[in-house]
């Protein structure tokens, strides 16, 4: 790289090619992270185009084919790759749809939580003093219940559905990153190069957001990957409730739920969804690694 | 010669709830501290930790306000939010392994003082930064590194680079070689030597390390438990010291003499808590030559011959 350093940049899409091209390199020295990402793309992708890559319609009922097994078992269907539900559903279909809502919900929930979390967490630590107090004091309110009642409890004030269970699950979830933020910043804000910077005439919302928060980023992001997945389970969690998604979304936690009477009769019904929760999760996981191994520069060698 | 800094009196209390159940407490982390500091010169801050070195810089660069007394720089009274005052007055750290943002690449860090307090464009930016580097002895082409890829005596020049980059008139160095090898030390001091003369700065140099001091000062200020006990010339204070702290502090820096008498002045005790100053002299619990005046109240600075001395009992 210390042939492109000492030239000045022209324009600043050159400056991001090269931070890009930076980013990716020590990204990709994490062969987990990698697959992770591969992992995910293929989500995405076939999450955007589920309509061209699904065989059929998720909630289409096959009457004559009630609980198919997969191709590969005795009395398979060439129609069913992976076998139908009790009402005659493909596996597949829902499974391939399935994927755009726990994405959905995975990004919508983590987006909100992070932002709102990470927003507080670092006016709690710069602050200090009694806006932490009260700032910590709501936090721990919120950590005191147990957090699928919490969000039971919002989503049945507010209504069930989708979009009352994210929102719900992102309150639940926020707590975490506020603690993790705050402590990260007390943590920063004494070192000597907050000093300098304020010496250097940096306002408090210049300290916190270009001097702090960068330095605080890594557990954060941890937090994020791992919430992603906890976001999944809780929405199917409250879908199994009855206050998530409501039937016939082909969401994979609902999924779960309504297969779990046909778990000794029909194993795939309730293999599949869980299947997909757990290679997602995992896939998201590998990727948080990675991410943090690349965005942190004491990990980067000249 | 001009007066780059002059402070009457500064003053800054903290204090400590310490619970509870119990009286807050009043630390004196800085007690009454008087000095002038010209342009092109080295005011030395010596005395072991604890006794105010670090507050006196932390107000100096006014990271904090003093209680009382009052700091005027180049002649007008201290304001934190003049840009011409945070120009004039620059810190260097001890530690260069935290006063960098290890998230920041060289250029970032030099850069940022300029973007925060000029309108420079970003090529005027970048030669700025480039020319600083040289002139602390650092490679130019360097300045796409992040900070972990020095080693401490590069990165410590790369926090004078920084200091340097507003053109100021007034570096303040919190012990800037005490972390960093005496080899390194030495070139370190060497840059410092060199980039007071070349641009006139003046240094408020905080140590611990009298043979530092000794080698780069012209005039020192020796404190214990928040108050000046002795201060003067370098070369009056270092030939013949009035106080007995200033004694016992020169008696134990190592000589590399291996003829030269040795006459070592152990102190007994504790430098005590500044929650809870001994009456009196504070030096007077382990003072050889303490007295019941000494107990009784505290002496104030006089002048005595060449320097100035706070101590009823000076033993030059």
């Amino acid at each position: 790289m210390s042939d492109t350093t000492n030239q000045t940049p022209k324009k600043e899409t050159s400056m991001r090619r090269r931070m890009l091209a930076e980013f990716w390199f020590y990204f990709s020295e994490n062969k987990g992270a990698v697959v992770g990402l591969a992992l995910m793309v293929l989500l995405v992708f076939i999450a955007i185009f589920a309509p061209i890559v699904a065989p059929h319609d998720p909630i289409q009922q096959y009457r004559d084919a009630l609980l198919v097994p997969p191709v590969w078992q005795d009395g398979g269907d060439w129609r069913f790759l992976l076998g139908t539900d009790a009402v005659g559903r493909d596996m597949l279909s829902r499974l391939i749809y399935g994927a755009r809502f726990s994405l959905f919900i995975g990004v919508v929930v983590v987006g909100l939580a992070l932002l709102g979390g990470v927003t507080v967490g670092l006016i709690a630590g710069y602050y200090r003093g009694a806006v932490d107090t009260v700032i910590m004091r709501i936090m721990d309110v919120i950590l005191a219940f147990p957090s699928l009642l919490l969000a039971l409890v919002m989503v049945a004030i507010l209504g069930p559905g989708l979009l009352n269970a994210m929102i719900a699950i992102a309150i639940v979830l926020q707590p975490h990153f506020v603690r993790l933020t705050r402590a990260a910043v007390l943590n920063e804000l004494n070192r000597d190069y907050v000093t300098s910077a304020r010496v250097a005439g940096a306002s408090p919302f210049y300290l916190m957001t270009r001097t702090i928060l960068p330095n605080c980023l890594g557990p954060v992001i941890v937090q994020a990957t791992l919430s992603f997945s906890n976001a999944i389970l809780d929405a199917a969690a409250l879908g199994f409730l009855g206050m998530g998604a409501q039937p016939p979304t082909p969401e994979w936690g609902t999924m779960l739920a309504e297969a779990r009477e046909f778990i000794l009769r029909a194993w795939w019904v309730v293999t599949f969804p869980g299947l997909a929760i757990l290679i997602t999760v995992l896939a998201i996981n590998l990727m948080g690694d990675g991410l943090r191994d690349a965005l942190d520069p004491k990990l980067k060698r000249s | 010669m001009s007066i780059a800094i002059n402070a009457v009196d500064l003053k800054k209390h903290y204090e400590v709830s310490g619970g509870m159940f119990r009286q807050p407490g009043l630390v004196k982390a800085l007690d009454g501290a008087s000095f002038t500091l010209e342009a092109g010169k080295t005011l030395a801050v010596v005395g072991e930790s604890g006794c105010g070195k670090s507050t006196l810089a932390r107000l100096v660069t006014m990271i904090e306000t003093p209680t009382a007394g009052t700091l005027d720089i180049e002649g007008k009274p201290a304001d934190s939010s003049s840009v011409d005052h945070r120009k004039a007055v620059q810190i260097v750290f001890q530690n260069p392994y935290s006063s960098l943002n290890p998230r920041h690449k060289i250029r970032t860090i030099l850069e940022e003082p300029l973007r925060l307090n000029t309108d420079m464009s970003a090529q005027e930016r970048t030669k700025r930064a480039a020319e600083t580097m040289e002139r602390v002895g650092l490679r130019p082409e360097h300045i796409e590194r992040y900070p972990h890829m020095f080693s401490g005596g590069q990165r410590q020049r790369i926090a004078i680079a920084r200091a340097l980059m507003l053109n100021p008139r007034v570096l303040v160095l919190d012990e800037p070689v005490s972390a960093l090898d005496l080899s390194i030390q030495a070139q370190v001091l060497n840059i410092l030597a060199d980039l007071q003369a070349e641009l006139g700065l003046a240094y408020l140099f905080i140590s611990h390390d009298l043979s530092v001091v000794k080698h780069i000062a012209d005039d020192v200020m020796v404190m214990y438990l928040g108050k000046v006990v002795e201060s003067g010339a370098a070369k009056d204070v270092f030939a013949n010291p009035q106080h007995p702290y200033t004694k016992a502090l020169l008696s134990a820096t190592p000589n590399a003499d291996p003829v030269a008498k040795k006459e070592r002045i152990v102190l007994t005790g504790e430098l005590p808590s500044p929650l809870n100053p001994p009456a009196g002299c504070a030096f007077n619990p382990r003072c050889a030559h303490a007295s019941d005046q000494c107990r009784a109240s505290a002496p104030r600075l006089d002048k005595l011959g060449d320097i100035e001395v706070a101590c009823f009992h000076p033993v030059g």
